[in-house]
């Protein structure tokens, strides 16, 4: 489902060339649950904007769903991040001045799916997420616990084949870190592809497949034993 | 991204900023404010003005002797001009087109009556005087018909005239010496006030052959032709000019037609009314600065926002509308204010001040408002393409 074949990414800064990814071959299948680990400045979270098309690389090829997407527009890469992937984030990034249910609805008023169809979806992630009594409360009006489910519930609004989650515990407290973590579980039995970025061996150590990464590359990988 | 949503995000935003947003919206409504209010009263100072020029009708072509024109040379044989006479009138009276002629005479000349004497404006006029000048006879009437060579000693008396002289009683059938000659009285005119200086109701009229007679002189002063509403004024003047050429053998008269006026001086009130509202819309700049300064510390403020919609699958052309939107809303509000509160104070002027003429036409009104629209629209690009262009990367963890 996503290939990565030789990606490297450098940035200027200042007169100095820095380079975040060093010829990263990576292969991801539908379904699959991988965490990232790595200490910080390691290029994890490059990756991760690199694989959720927020970000380009300098050289190498990226095919998702076999296709060649290193090369397309913005527009095309915005409508490849509606259509098939999800973000969540360590500091949630919800909009302050919309309610939860149209915090959820966003993705979907971008993508221009209709009112109908859209609130009957948001009604049903509510539900899912057990937000239902908190669909007009704002997001200052939210635990962090409840607001990380609202953004989760946005994330799989467009029903995305993979979800990308940088640091989704990193605000939360252990309890309600768990909690989430299940939740994010429970969309990879659903065929949903999980990429996880964590600095946490505890939260890494729960994927399936585990990524280690140093200075832009990927030292060494793991499976979980059944 | 339908549109209903839209409005839906840019109001969300617009609310959550209430003070600010009508900080914002207060610039734009008072430079529209200004617009209004100040081209309410040129166009309402057009109106007035013209107004005053037109209330004699517009469909009159007024034939002066002369030609108003620069010649070389000595004066000469080529230079001498014959008098408009009476018999020019009526050879125009003939003229297709043409629905009333009016010889014209005027002069200073001293009434008496009851035993009391005055010196006013005596009119030399013809019949048709009181028609064609759209003027109201209060009793009585005009003469008939106009005899030129014996013009019966017929007035027909200003109202103000009627009262220093007559008073109360009733002086139809009355008879007034103008410059020593018995006229007798058989028509009151309506009051009419002032024009342009002239006091209408301090006045007599007389018909235009006795005027002449009385003032001694051998030409009319003007002869007004008054054509069917419609026709084409240059027709009109062209008709005529061949006429009296034919008569005259050369053309030494000139045409000033009402309608020609009335254009030029339209279009000099136009410049005025156009120029007092460049002056409001200075103030309607200001407020567009207001807007620029606004959105640019929006976007700032909102980066990390700006970054999430593009994660969440959002083109740099929709963050660009989305901001776009929010500037175009803000100056359309305060537009919209500012359209109530200028045509609000101009009626509050005019009731205030009935003197004051006051006119809002429709067509400013939606004018001023697309131009709130367009300097929303010209303030917001700026902000609006810097938050499209942002990365998206460096957005989101911008706190």
């Amino acid at each position: 489902m996503i290939a990565l074949s030789h990606i490297t990414r450098s940035f200027q800064v200042g007169d100095q060339q820095v380079t975040a990814l060093r010829d990263i071959n990576l292969d991801i299948g539908a379904g699959d649950y991988v965490s990232i680990m790595g200490p910080s400045g390691s290029g994890k979270s490059t990756l991760l904007n690199l694989i959720g098309l927020l970000d380009r690389p300098t050289s190498g090829i990226y095919r998702l769903d076999g296709g060649d997407v290193t090369t397309l527009d913005d527009a095309q890469q915005a409508k490849v991040r509606s259509e098939k992937i999800g973000f969540v984030f360590q500091s949630f990034h919800l909009v302050p001045r919309l309610t939860a249910a149209q915090n959820i609805e966003l993705p979907m008023m971008l993508a221009g799916i209709a009112p109908h169809e859209r609130r009957q979806r948001v009604a049903k992630l509510l539900d899912n997420y057990g937000l239902a009594e908190r669909a007009d409360h704002r997001p200052d009006q939210l635990s962090g616990g409840q607001r990380q489910r609202v953004a989760i519930a946005r994330a799989t609004s467009m029903q995305p084949a993979v979800l990308l989650a940088d640091e989704p515990t990193g605000n939360l407290d252990q309890s309600t870190g768990k909690e989430v973590m299940n939740l994010l579980e429970q969309l990879v039995e659903q065929n949903v592809t999980l990429i996880l970025v964590t600095h946490d061996p505890v939260i890494g150590s729960r994927a399936l497949r585990q990524l280690q990464m140093v200075d832009g590359q990927i030292v060494s990988q793991s499976e979980r034993e059944e | 991204m339908q549109f209903a949503d839209l409005i839906r995000l840019t109001t969300s935003s617009f609310l959550a900023y209430r003070m600010r947003s009508f900080l914002t919206g207060l610039g734009i409504a008072i430079g529209i404010t200004a617009v209004i209010l100040l081209t309410s009263i040129g166009e309402g100072l057009h109106q007035f003005v013209l107004a005053e020029f037109s209330q004699f009708g517009t469909n009159i072509i007024t034939v002066q002797p002369g030609k108003t024109q620069t010649q070389g040379g000595s004066v000469g044989i080529f230079g001498s001009v014959r008098a408009l006479t009476l018999e020019d009138a009526d050879a125009l009276r003939q003229l297709p087109y043409v629905e009333a002629i009016n010889p014209a005479v005027m002069g200073n000349a001293e009434l008496r009556a009851n035993g009391k004497t005055r010196r006013t404006t005596v009119f030399g006029e013809g019949h048709d005087f009181a028609s064609t000048f759209t003027m109201k006879v209060q009793s009585g009437s005009f003469w008939n018909d106009d005899d030129n060579e014996q013009a019966r000693a017929q007035v027909v008396l200003g109202a103000k005239v009627r009262q220093e002289l007559f008073g109360g009683q009733n002086p139809l059938g009355e008879y007034l010496r103008i410059g020593g000659q018995r006229y007798r009285v058989i028509g009151v005119m309506e009051p009419k006030g002032q024009i342009l200086g002239l006091d209408m109701d301090d006045a007599v009229f007389i018909p235009a052959a006795r005027a002449m007679e009385l003032f001694n002189r051998s030409g009319l002063m003007e002869i007004h032709v008054s054509y069917r509403a419609g026709t084409d004024a240059a027709t009109v003047a062209r008709i005529v000019t061949e006429r009296l050429k034919d008569r005259h053998g050369r053309e030494d008269f000139s045409l000033v037609s009402q309608e020609q006026a009335l254009e030029v001086l339209g279009s000099v009130l136009d410049v005025i009314t156009f120029a007092v509202g460049a002056l409001g819309g200075i103030s309607l700049l200001v407020g567009g600065v207001g807007i620029l300064t606004i959105m640019t510390m929006a976007v700032t403020e909102r980066t990390a926002e700006i970054g999430l919609l593009r994660a969440l699958g959002a083109r740099e052309g929709q963050v660009l509308v989305l901001f776009l939107g929010e500037a175009i809303l803000l100056s359309a509000l305060g537009g919209a204010v500012g359209l109530a509160l200028g045509a609000g104070i101009a009626q509050g002027l005019h009731w205030l001040m009935p003197s004051l003429p006051v006119h809002t036409p429709w067509i400013f009104a939606l004018l001023a408002e697309l131009s709130a629209v367009v300097i929303g629209l010209i303030a917001g690009v700026a902000p609006a393409r810097r938050a499209a262009r942002l990365d998206p990367v460096t957005a989101l963890h911008t706190e």
